[in-house]
């Protein structure tokens, strides 16, 4: 993504096809096919190795549903220079429709995935209309109504959402066979995690990917280069919540159950937290800053329980105060972060690569 | 529009009793001319002459009040921007307009915009809607454009870092992306010096004459304007005062006393009739 990267000597592209690829090097691209492959293993490893990875597969799941729904939100805010602060009620629309759809109408939940996404897509565009007109922080009031009246409309639409009571999902499945374990489940969030990273990154490097970023960086004169600005700022939206809804409906069919509860103004900005850190315009950086955002609880867990029963635990009360401090750290990361890595996770991965590739030599 | 040579076809384009005002500020009054195919127009006047203005009623960042403006036989006053640069208007900014945070080469790439026929699904499939094919062909008619203007090296650049001379050359380049038949330049030479104007030049007389685009452009310096223009307008307080060729309005003795400057001997009596 980042112009001209680290190539190795006498790497030289031949044709324009080379030029534009994903991945720069032919090295980026295999470790990233590893990464899928070993992944893929993990779960073999969990059921048949001995090994029990049901707690990491289940993280794993979490970091991609939220990391597919975290990527629409950059392509929003990184890429379009949008802001939403409702994305949370897409991902819960998302939630609620595949089920919805599901039992309803009988549509298997293998299709019923994306046209919840679809259905996303139609809510979130028709959310985004104020966003030809508004910028800033207007959009982001503008936005703060679209969380507001889905987070009122899931619980009062009993024919949609089930209402207070939730709403059963079946478990996904294909020809009878039934992905309603972390085991097996994680090979579906895998999937549409490469799929649509995927498709993301292909979008940003074709015509309608460029007129977001252009839209962006300067609108008036994207609009002099034949960009319809409306047109885009409202499909912006549109994709975003796409990404959203995918990400929730497999939420939903993971759990089994969706409540109402969960879609709040605090998981949206749950969602700009991970796009922070990971870093605002790139396609990596939401894996990266979600996968943060999963793990710090985790490490927070694993330090006071480390530092349990020493002093500072006795003075400090850490174990008994758990919650609060996760809640604290991640506001503290989301502060460091934006004080000495604005951009984020991926750009300090950048740093590393490219500091190893010159090592021992300063330049 | 007395001035309007007497060619059987259409100009290119015609402003027509073009008048702006923002509340009580006049920027344009009545302003009218017409550009033929193939020419080099230049606009001069001082600062706050309403060239700029001009551009944008061209362009469509402005709506005038007042008049119409015709571009291929086509009433445009009421286009909105994006539409005028489907149908052949290309314009460059006084002030950098660069998308800062893209690469040189995708900037230019969004001048194809509307050559691009791939949207935002094919576009995501890439590999499969022909997508792929499409990108790739434009890149290489970029790369013309690339090798034509010089900037092969800073392709893969970022443009917000580049410097002031380079910018302004990716600006021309991705105006020239969008395959305009007229082409807007805003003071492409503001702030060059000797070398990159006389650069800039001869890309503008190249564009003019090889690639068959119409220019339209804002310049002070006077030198260039001379040298390389067909026909001059001068604009001063919103009005225009004079329309020519060059030499003819170097001599003009109103243009003379509003822009150009005139030495002492000239200045007393110029200065005794506008008293």
């Amino acid at each position: 993504m980042a112009g001209a990267g680290f190539r190795p000597c006498g790497d030289f592209k031949q044709d324009y096809a080379s030029d534009t690829r994903i991945f720069d090097t032919a090295a980026s691209r295999w470790w990233c096919v590893a990464g899928v492959v070993l992944l893929c293993l993990l779960p073999i490893v969990s059921e048949y190795g001995g090994i029990d990875l049901k707690y990491e597969l289940s993280l794993l799941i979490q970091v991609g549903y939220l990391g597919i729904a975290a990527l629409g939100l950059n392509i929003l805010v990184g890429f379009t220079g949008q802001i939403s602060i409702g994305h949370a009620a897409f991902f819960g629309f998302g939630a609620f429709a595949s089920p919805f759809l599901n039992n309803n109408f009988g549509i298997p939940v293998f299709f019923s995935i994306p046209l919840a996404g679809l259905m996303a897509t139609a809510a979130g565009m028709l959310f985004g209309i104020p966003a030809a007109r508004l910028k800033g922080l207007y959009l982001a009031i503008a936005t703060l109504a679209a969380q507001f009246i889905l987070q009122d409309f899931f619980g009062r639409a009993d024919w949609f959402s089930g209402g207070t009571h939730g709403a059963p999902a079946s478990p996904f499945s294909i020809f009878g066979f039934a992905f309603d374990t972390d085991a097996t489940f994680f090979y579906v969030v895998l999937a549409y995690v490469v799929l649509l990273y995927l498709g993301a990154a292909n979008l940003m490097r074709t015509r309608d990917g460029r007129a977001l970023v252009a839209v962006r960086d300067h609108y008036l004169s994207a609009e002099m280069m034949g960009i319809n600005l409306t047109k885009y700022r409202t499909m912006s939206f549109g994709i975003s919540s796409f990404y959203a809804g995918i990400g929730g409906a497999l939420y939903g069919h993971y759990l089994g159950f969706v409540s109402v509860e969960g879609f709040t103004i605090l998981f949206s900005i749950q969602f700009l937290g991970m796009i922070i850190i990971g870093g605002l315009g790139s396609i990596m950086g939401s894996l990266m800053g979600t996968a943060f955002m999963v793990l710090l609880p985790e490490v927070m867990d694993g330090l006071t329980g480390a530092l349990a029963g020493t002093p500072l635990d006795r003075a400090l009360g850490l174990k008994d105060n758990l919650s609060y401090l996760r809640e604290i750290a991640v506001g503290v990361t989301i502060i460091l972060f934006l004080v000495f890595e604005p951009d984020g996770l991926a750009h300090r991965w950048r740093q590393i690569k490219a500091y190893w590739k010159l090592y021992p030599f300063s330049y | 529009m007395g001035e309007r040579t007497a060619t059987p076809q259409e100009p290119l384009l015609t402003v027509e009793d073009v008048s702006l005002a923002f509340g009580g500020v006049r920027a344009l009054t009545d302003v009218g001319f017409a550009v033929e195919r193939g020419e080099l127009f230049a606009i001069i006047g001082p600062n706050g002459a309403g060239k700029t203005s001009m551009l944008n009623c061209i362009s469509g960042r402005y709506r005038p009040q007042k008049g119409r403006i015709r571009f291929q036989g086509r009433d445009i006053t009421h286009l909105s921007p994006n539409d005028r640069a489907n149908i052949g208007i290309g314009r460059t900014f006084q002030n950098l307009a660069l998308f800062g945070h893209m690469s040189v080469l995708d900037n230019i790439m969004v001048g194809r915009h509307h050559l691009l026929r791939n949207n935002v699904v094919t576009g995501a499939l890439y590999w499969l809607g022909g997508a792929r094919r499409e990108e790739l062909a434009h890149r290489r008619e970029v790369e013309e454009i690339i090798d034509f203007l010089e900037i092969q090296h800073v392709r893969k650049a970022t443009a917000g870092t580049l410097s002031y001379g380079l910018r302004k050359r990716v600006e021309l380049a991705r105006a020239v992306a969008l395959k305009p038949d007229l082409i807007l330049l805003d003071e492409p030479m503001a702030g060059m010096n000797l070398e990159e104007k006389e650069d800039m030049a001869r890309f503008i007389v190249d564009l003019n004459e090889e690639w068959g685009m119409t220019v339209v452009m804002i310049e002070h310096d006077m030198g260039v304007v001379m040298d390389i223009s067909h026909r001059v307008m001068v604009l001063d307080f919103g009005r225009r005062i004079a329309l020519g060729l060059p030499a003819e309005v170097m001599a003009h003795p109103q243009v003379r006393r509003a822009y150009l400057g005139v030495t002492d001997d000239e200045a007393a009596p110029a200065a005794e009739t506008a008293q």
